[in-house]
């Protein structure tokens, strides 16, 4: 049943998102729909909750952290479960008639559902973890909500900054719930409810408490948080009405009430939640006459009222806990009712502007006296239901004043008599002439959007005419939810005879009257532009610019200590890794007795004195001179390749060797599109600085790449790992090759990743080169290819291929692509017992075809061998994945691999591994790939490219030629 | 040989930060093709030197792992070199391809201001 509960609005929800823009009345019927399922199930919980009871589902989420979601309901989560589905449902009725058929309405009902949801999260969880999570989904959605008129900027403003405070708010309360966790050492409300004790002497009562207060006291709007709730105005008004009467800002009170008999009876509590109270009442309540704009003053009547409540539960007696209840529900019915009103007013005038509006008494008779009823009941007028709970206030801080302080009754008076005064302005406009110059001539809106405000009016008259017949009884279950044994006898009468509250209501009431003459006669409020005294203080104006400092601060610390160049990046790379190992220096263990150094070979020795003498001058030439670093990278490479065979690793210099030779290939492709450099003469003193510094860098990482290397050569090897698979590859992999067992068997996971990144990289160089473009002077010709010394200058590339110059080498390498192929088989199939494999005769293959690409150029090779590298690329993956699946088929884990054993008659016996087709899936992407990325360089030469209009170019460049 | 390979590994890296260090894109690509010779050799030789005793498992009866050298640096080495060239055909791409938009073959893009 709970679980029915909180789940239908988000499945609601998930519908009214799918639903067309224009299904006004659709969208109205699932929400009303949903909404009305919510309250019947509700009722139908009412039963047990009665009895005192609680009742609790659980699911198991996060075991291991003691984090269940658990769903309870008891007499207070079923009060507020019941205003914010009743209250819900009035103002989808509402909405329905308000949003205009313009507006977006699916998101809006999407995002009302979506937030009732979790409303309904907050006030139903069990667990305090979960709490915090649906409160921040409230945040969330709220901040959707304020926001649906994206296209408005106050809109958007306001959204923002409600979401900023109350999201932030929300962290200091997961903050704070996870102190109280630590404390009582459970999540679990009804653990922690039981625990208050401990809390309460704990030495982390006060920072618990005060995360935990600010959480509550963002989300309510109380001082000095304030400010965002009249910024949230931006909103609909069916919005506001449902966030700012019950819902939204009810989250923070429900949280304290929760939270009432674990955090309070201090004197902290007393001083921090009632002094934000204080504050919030008497500043709200006085802001809220000065006004112009109707949701505004009861936006900040909202605040005010909402202090009302803090102050109550910042008392902290039972009886006060009664009054912060009651006002609660009386608050949400009448604030409702008026923010309805006001939504009226502004769809039927046109204008929410008090200063223009007056009279609307004629044009609008009904709704005007609702709205007139559900003021008295805002302002305390008796025989409504605000004035019961305002009395109780009264009562209470007449109490706790006692006989010599008396500042605390004061100011509830002087609140309350601001709200008089606040409430005669908001019915003023029912007064008066009917202006004629409103942007639109009102009259009555339809019936059924009226009728939300009828029954919550309604309800104010019940409620103030026969509390004890009506609402005692649901009070008195959320009342004994929190106090529970605690529960003190109230009487809910609305006659008590003279007494001191009574006298001070009296006060107030004619106190407030008395003020809005004055203010209308003497002062002229209607011409004030600001709030007297508090217009100072104005916390919006602080956020924004806190904001805007923060974002300064932002961009300034990175410009200071950012930067966007690569060579800085890279320098501060290096640095850090040379300087890095440094620190770790100090902790090294004692050196153990190091192994004497091997005899040096003078041919090893000479070979690599001309692969560093490579290196070095590749690093030399490299700006200049780019097919010559080229090459001299190509000959360390060698160099490197030679090391490997040298140092008994054959599979490494095969590999090695191939890739060298398709690097080569490759960017020599590319070298055509750079840009020609000539040496500048003069070189500024700045870059002979840099150069220094890079040397001098060079040198410290050089050195220490070497002494580290010979450190790890002289120390005594460690036991690997190595051991493990020589010892298994035969016997388990059925290979003799260890390392291509290694490959395609042990680690085959790891291979059949690094063949997709192979695969992914392939495909990004093919798109990145689809939209190539040259800059304009590489587009030509080069220079050697125009020059009259070559012979084959006046004939394309298949013409030299056929019958020019190149004929003969064409012929035999046409012959030799047999027997390269032949090789890369046979280097295929050996790999497993020999060196080979499927790597290097893919690019034994490769290499053969761009021999083949290289003589008879691109055109005429690919009219007689159509290459399809997508589909080697694909079928590639999908062997290698077929086959790792297919263990699956026999019930072992992906990729283990099984040994065929066949007697064939010719052959004798053959051993298949299955990682032979693991392998025939690495050849085909390898190959799929290699071909790939050299053909798309390739075609960039026989493209001709659209050259920018701006670049005159010489006629005799024309046409492209292919070079390859 | 450990004192050639060691110093060999530090030439080749040194080399390479200084290329990388330059401005120009082709001689960042150089720079990286000789940094990673340097640490394919280096990863290579943590699993020591051995001469003549490439890790084939032909002999009969259990092998005797003191016997062959280390195929796992072997392995890893031997990925590393593919993956290098996939990433050296990138960076080609992208550096012939930012050298077509922004007409310059600087690093950043951009001539630096004189």
């Amino acid at each position: 049943m709970l679980l029915l509960l909180i789940a239908l609005p988000f499945i609601g929800s998930a519908i009214a998102g799918m639903m067309p823009v224009n299904a006004r009345n659709g969208e109205a019927w699932l929400a009303g729909c949903v909404t009305l399922a919510g309250l019947l199930v509700t009722f139908f919980l009412y039963t047990t909750v009665e009895a005192g009871s609680v009742l609790r589902y659980e699911a198991p989420w996060l075991p291991a952290y003691g984090v269940n979601f658990v769903l309870r309901i008891d007499g207070l989560s079923w009060l507020f479960t019941a205003l914010i589905l009743g209250i819900g449902l009035l103002v989808v009725l509402y909405a329905r008639y308000y949003m205009s058929a313009a507006d977006p309405v699916p998101r809006f009902f999407s995002f009302l559902l979506a937030f009732m949801g979790s409303m309904l999260g907050v006030v139903l969880s069990g667990n305090l973890i979960q709490l915090v999570l649906f409160w921040e989904m409230t945040s969330l959605t709220s901040f959707l909500l304020i926001g649906y008129w994206q296209h408005r900027i106050d809109a958007r403003r306001g959204a923002r900054m409600a979401f900023i405070i109350t999201a932030s708010g929300g962290l200091c309360l997961l903050a704070g719930i996870l102190l109280l966790g630590h404390i009582t050492g459970s999540y679990d409300l009804d653990v922690v409810l039981a625990r208050g004790d401990i809390v309460r002497t704990h030495p982390w009562y006060f920072p618990t408490l005060l995360l935990i207060a600010l959480g509550a006291l963002t989300k309510s709007a109380q001082f000095p948080f304030h400010f965002w709730l009249p910024h949230a105005m931006a909103a609909p008004t069916p919005v506001s009405a449902y966030l700012h009467s019950a819902t939204m800002v009810k989250a923070g009170i429900f949280l304290l009430m929760r939270l009432w008999p674990v955090l309070s009876g201090t004197s902290e509590w007393m001083w921090l939640i009632g002094g934000a109270g204080i504050c919030t009442l008497l500043i709200g309540a006085f802001a809220a006459i000065f006004q112009h704009d109707l949701k505004g003053l009861l936006a900040y009547s909202t605040i005010s009222h909402l202090g009302l409540i803090t102050v109550l539960l910042g008392i902290g007696t039972p009886l006060s806990i009664v009054a912060a209840i009651f006002h609660t529900l009386n608050h949400a019915t009448f604030k409702a009712s008026l923010f309805m009103a006001a939504g009226i007013i502004d769809h039927e005038t046109g204008t929410r502007d008090m200063r223009v509006l007056g009279g609307l008494r004629r044009a609008l008779p009904v709704t005007g006296s609702l709205a007139i009823v559900a003021t008295a009941s805002m302002a305390g007028v008796p025989l409504l239901n605000g004035f019961l709970s305002k009395e109780m206030f009264f009562a209470e801080t007449a109490l706790i004043g006692g006989d010599e302080e008396w500042w605390m009754s004061i100011a509830a008076v002087a609140a309350s008599m601001f709200s008089v005064t606040y409430s005669l302005r908001f019915i003023s406009v029912f007064f008066g002439k009917l202006p004629t110059d409103l942007p639109k001539k009102p009259h009555e809106p339809p019936h059924w959007m009226r009728f939300p405000i009828e029954l919550l009016v309604l309800l104010c008259l019940i409620v103030g005419i026969a509390p004890t017949l009506s609402v005692a009884p649901l009070l008195h279950n959320a009342v004994f939810a929190v106090l529970g044994e605690q529960t003190p006898l109230y009487s809910l009468a609305i006659w008590h005879g003279f007494n001191l509250p009574l006298f001070l209501s009296i006060l107030a009431l004619a106190g407030g009257i008395a003020l809005f003459a004055i203010l209308r006669r003497t002062y002229g409020v209607a011409g004030r532009e600001r709030v007297p005294l508090l217009h100072r203080l104005s916390g919006a104006q602080i956020f924004e610019s806190s904001l805007l400092r923060l974002s300064q601060a932002a961009s300034r610390m990175l410009r200071a200590i950012g930067t966007q160049r690569l060579q800085t990046q890279l320098l501060w790379l290096m640095l850090a890794l040379i300087g890095a190992p440094l620190f770790m220096v100090g902790s090294l263990p004692a050196w153990p007795p190091l192994s004497t150094p091997s005899s040096v070979d003078p041919l090893f020795a000479l070979m690599w004195l001309i692969g560093c003498a490579c290196a070095i001058a590749a690093a030399w030439q490299a700006k200049y001179h780019r097919l010559a670093a080229l090459i001299l990278v190509g000959g360390t490479g060698l160099v490197t390749s030679l090391t490997f065979l040298w140092l008994s690793a054959p599979d490494l210099a095969l590999t090695q060797l191939m890739v060298e030779t398709v690097t080569t290939v490759l960017l020599l492709l590319g070298l055509r599109w750079l840009p020609p450099r000539e040496r500048s003469l003069t070189v500024p003193r700045r870059v002979w600085f840099r150069r220094s510094r890079d040397l001098f860098i060079v040198a410290a990482g050089g050195t220490g790449m070497a002494a580290l290397s010979y450190a790890a050569l002289v120390l005594p090897a460690p036991s690997s790992l190595g051991d493990f698979f020589l010892m298994r590859a035969l016997s388990e992999g059925g290979g003799s090759n260890v390392v291509n067992v290694l490959l395609v068997d042990f680690r085959g996971f790891d291979t059949l990743g690094e063949i997709t990144v192979i695969a992914i990289v392939a495909l990004t160089v093919y798109a990145l080169l689809r939209r190539f473009r040259p800059a304009p002077e590489s587009i030509a010709i080069p220079a050697q290819q125009t020059s009259d010394i070559d012979p084959a200058v006046r004939q394309p590339p298949s013409e030299q291929a056929e019958s020019g110059h190149l004929m003969i080498p064409v012929v035999y390498l046409r012959l030799l692509l047999p027997f390269m192929g032949i090789i890369a088989a046979y280097f295929f199939l050996r790999g497993h017992n020999l060196p080979g494999g499927g790597f290097v005769a893919a690019l034994i293959f490769s290499v053969a075809i761009i021999c083949q690409y290289m003589l008879a150029g691109t055109s005429w090779i690919e009219s007689h061998l159509r290459m399809r590298p997508h589909r080697w690329l694909s079928y590639g993956l999908l062997i290698a994945c077929g086959t790792g699946l297919g263990a699956w088929f026999f019930g072992y884990p992906f990729l283990t691999s099984h040994t065929l054993h066949l007697s064939l008659p010719l052959l004798g016996d053959l051993h298949v591994p299955s990682a032979l087709a693991f392998d025939v899936g690495v050849f085909a992407v390898v190959v799929g790939s290699t071909m790939l990325i050299l053909m798309a360089l390739a075609h960039q030469s026989i493209r001709s490219h659209r050259v920018p209009s701006a670049v005159s170019h010489n006629p005799s460049h024309m046409p492209t030629r292919e070079i390859v | 040989m450990e004192m050639v390979i060691a110093l060999a590994i530090g030439v080749l890296f040194g080399s390479g930060i200084w290329l990388i260090l330059r401005p120009r894109t082709f001689q960042v690509i150089m720079g990286f093709m000789l940094m990673s010779y340097a640490v394919n050799l280096f990863i290579f030789i943590m699993g020591r030197l051995w001469i003549n005793r490439p890790p084939l498992t032909l002999g009969p009866g259990a092998p005797d792992p003191v016997a062959y050298a280390d195929p796992l640096p072997q392995a890893l080495v031997l990925t590393a070199i593919v993956i290098g060239f996939a990433t050296t055909a990138l960076y080609l791409v992208l550096m012939i391809g930012a050298r077509g938009i922004t007409g310059t073959d600087h690093v950043d893009g951009e001539e630096p201001e004189q």
